[in-house]
């Protein structure tokens, strides 16, 4: 039984909401950390790439993002899926509030990767697998979205995006391989290949250290929304009076 | 005497298809709109032929996308209207197995009407005869795995207030898979190309969406009837 009192008392929104307002700060002042020193070691001690310059160290954005974009829809949909099976509001709300930092990861990761394209590859979009892959996940993201908020009865909204984030993490595998298969047979003329050359250590530590920054970052403002969507589902809960007063 | 879930499925269908024919108009409209989609490529594209045929895989998964994504509407939102659905769900009886019989029977109805058609629209855009028999089952085999896909979506946006662009915002991601291998076997039959690989994904597609997709469907329909 004793082992198990961790996850009951992650069902209790007071006992998170508390949590979360005392971890914030830690999460947060690690995340700057860490995305600092990993910007001055990608900006300034790692060297230049010898094929792409100083253009390479767009990665250091680029990639981390682009690896949270992922790893947050399935944080999201493991959150939803427990949300379902154990019908736990905290779950739902996490769910929740995950699916709009998701989406702005989603944004940048598209983002940088257009900037780098057009040095890179001569063009701001090539429909590269991966880029078309991303793209997919945005609109994932914004179908998760915009089906939460065209249910008004919540309870019902929960259930329904929960279901949708589950059907989702089934589909994203398909979607990447379908996406590859597709472009091994489109694409033919692609300006320059990005190839996938063994890192240097210098250049890798800040890029981990900088992935473990976003990830940092993530959780930060997911505890943040978190705690704003306990706010909002709880606002008649006597427990709120006490944490607000 | 206890009616079984094949029983039932069967039931379903028989109902599905009598009321489906007698209100014949509705189910013209998504061949209609199919072939007005395939009729507007030629005025904003080019009139040539050799140039249609290029574009051609394109237009017709759009095409058969758009149109099936409209009759995604009439999946459910009548029976969940006049409380059909919730009678289903009480009946005791698997409503997986209920959700299935109308989805085959609305593919059978919009998505398989829809390839046999597509000779229709195909041969305006420059596909060759000996190709059309291919054209029409990569049709066939990928409309029955949208409407497996789309039972899903159309089952979340019950709860909805306006289900339309909703419905479209869900289903198109999901559906990125079988456009991309149906668009290739229309390609390659087009080119006259092999087209088994890419049927062989579709089928496997749609052998998962059998396998799943009435189960997430059910799950969905019940939490908009909650």
């Amino acid at each position: 039984m004793a082992t198990w009192t961790w996850f009951h008392r992650l069902a209790s929104p007071p006992h998170v909401y508390a949590f979360a307002r005392r971890w914030t700060p830690w999460f947060g002042g690690f995340a700057g950390v860490a995305m600092l020193v990993a910007l001055y070691g990608g900006l300034v001690l790692a060297p230049a790439d010898y094929q792409q310059k100083d253009a390479f160290r767009m990665v250091y954005v680029h990639a981390p993002t682009a690896w949270l974009s992922l790893m947050i829809y399935t944080t999201m949909a493991v959150a939803a899926a427990v949300g379902l099976i154990w019908r736990m509001k905290v779950a739902h709300a996490a769910a929740a509030a995950c699916a709009p930092i998701g989406a702005w990861f989603t944004v940048a990761a598209l983002g940088t990767g257009m900037l780098w394209g057009k040095p890179m590859w001569g063009a701001y979009w090539v429909w590269d697998p991966r880029l078309t892959a991303e793209l997919v996940l945005l609109f994932l993201y914004f179908g998760y979205m915009g089906l939460r908020a065209g249910i008004e009865d919540p309870v019902k909204a929960d259930k329904a995006s929960a279901m949708l984030a589950v059907v989702g993490v089934v589909n994203v595998p398909i979607i990447k391989f379908s996406v590859e298969w597709w472009n091994s047979l489109h694409q033919t003329a692609t300006v320059m290949q990005l190839g996938k050359p063994k890192m240097d250590g210098d250049m890798l530590w800040p890029l981990l250290l900088m992935f473990v920054g976003f990830a940092l970052y993530f959780i930060t403002v997911l505890l943040i929304r978190l705690r704003a969507e306990l706010l909002r589902r709880e606002r008649n809960a006597s427990w709120i009076r006490e944490v607000v007063a | 005497m206890k009616t079984g879930a094949l029983e039932a499925a069967r039931l379903v269908m028989a109902r599905d298809l009598r009321l489906a024919f007698r209100k014949p108009s509705q189910l013209l409209q998504p061949l209609m709109f199919f072939m007005i989609v395939a009729t507007l490529f030629p005025l904003t594209l080019t009139p040539e032929l050799s140039r249609l045929r290029d574009a051609a895989p394109g237009v017709l998964w759009v095409g058969a996308l758009l149109s099936s994504l409209l009759a995604l509407e009439f999946l459910f939102r009548d029976d969940a209207q006049d409380g059909t659905l919730e009678q289903f769900a009480l009946s005791g009886q698997s409503l997986t197995w209920m959700l299935f019989a109308k989805t085959c029977v609305h593919w059978l109805l919009t998505g398989l009407p829809l390839a046999l058609s597509a000779p229709l629209a195909a041969v305006g855009l420059g596909v060759p005869a000996e190709a059309m028999w291919s054209v029409v089952a990569s049709l066939a085999l990928g409309g029955f795995a949208l409407s497996l896909i789309g039972a899903i979506s159309a089952g979340l946006t019950l709860g909805a207030r306006r289900g339309g662009v909703l419905l479209s915002l869900l289903t198109l991601p999901l559906a990125v898979p079988i456009l991309v291998f149906g668009a290739n076997a229309t390609q390659r039959a087009i080119t006259g190309g092999e087209i088994a690989p890419p049927m062989y994904l579709l089928g496997a597609i749609a052998v998962l969406g059998v396998t799943l997709a009435p189960l997430a469907a059910a799950a969905a329909v019940r939490i908009g009837l909650e």
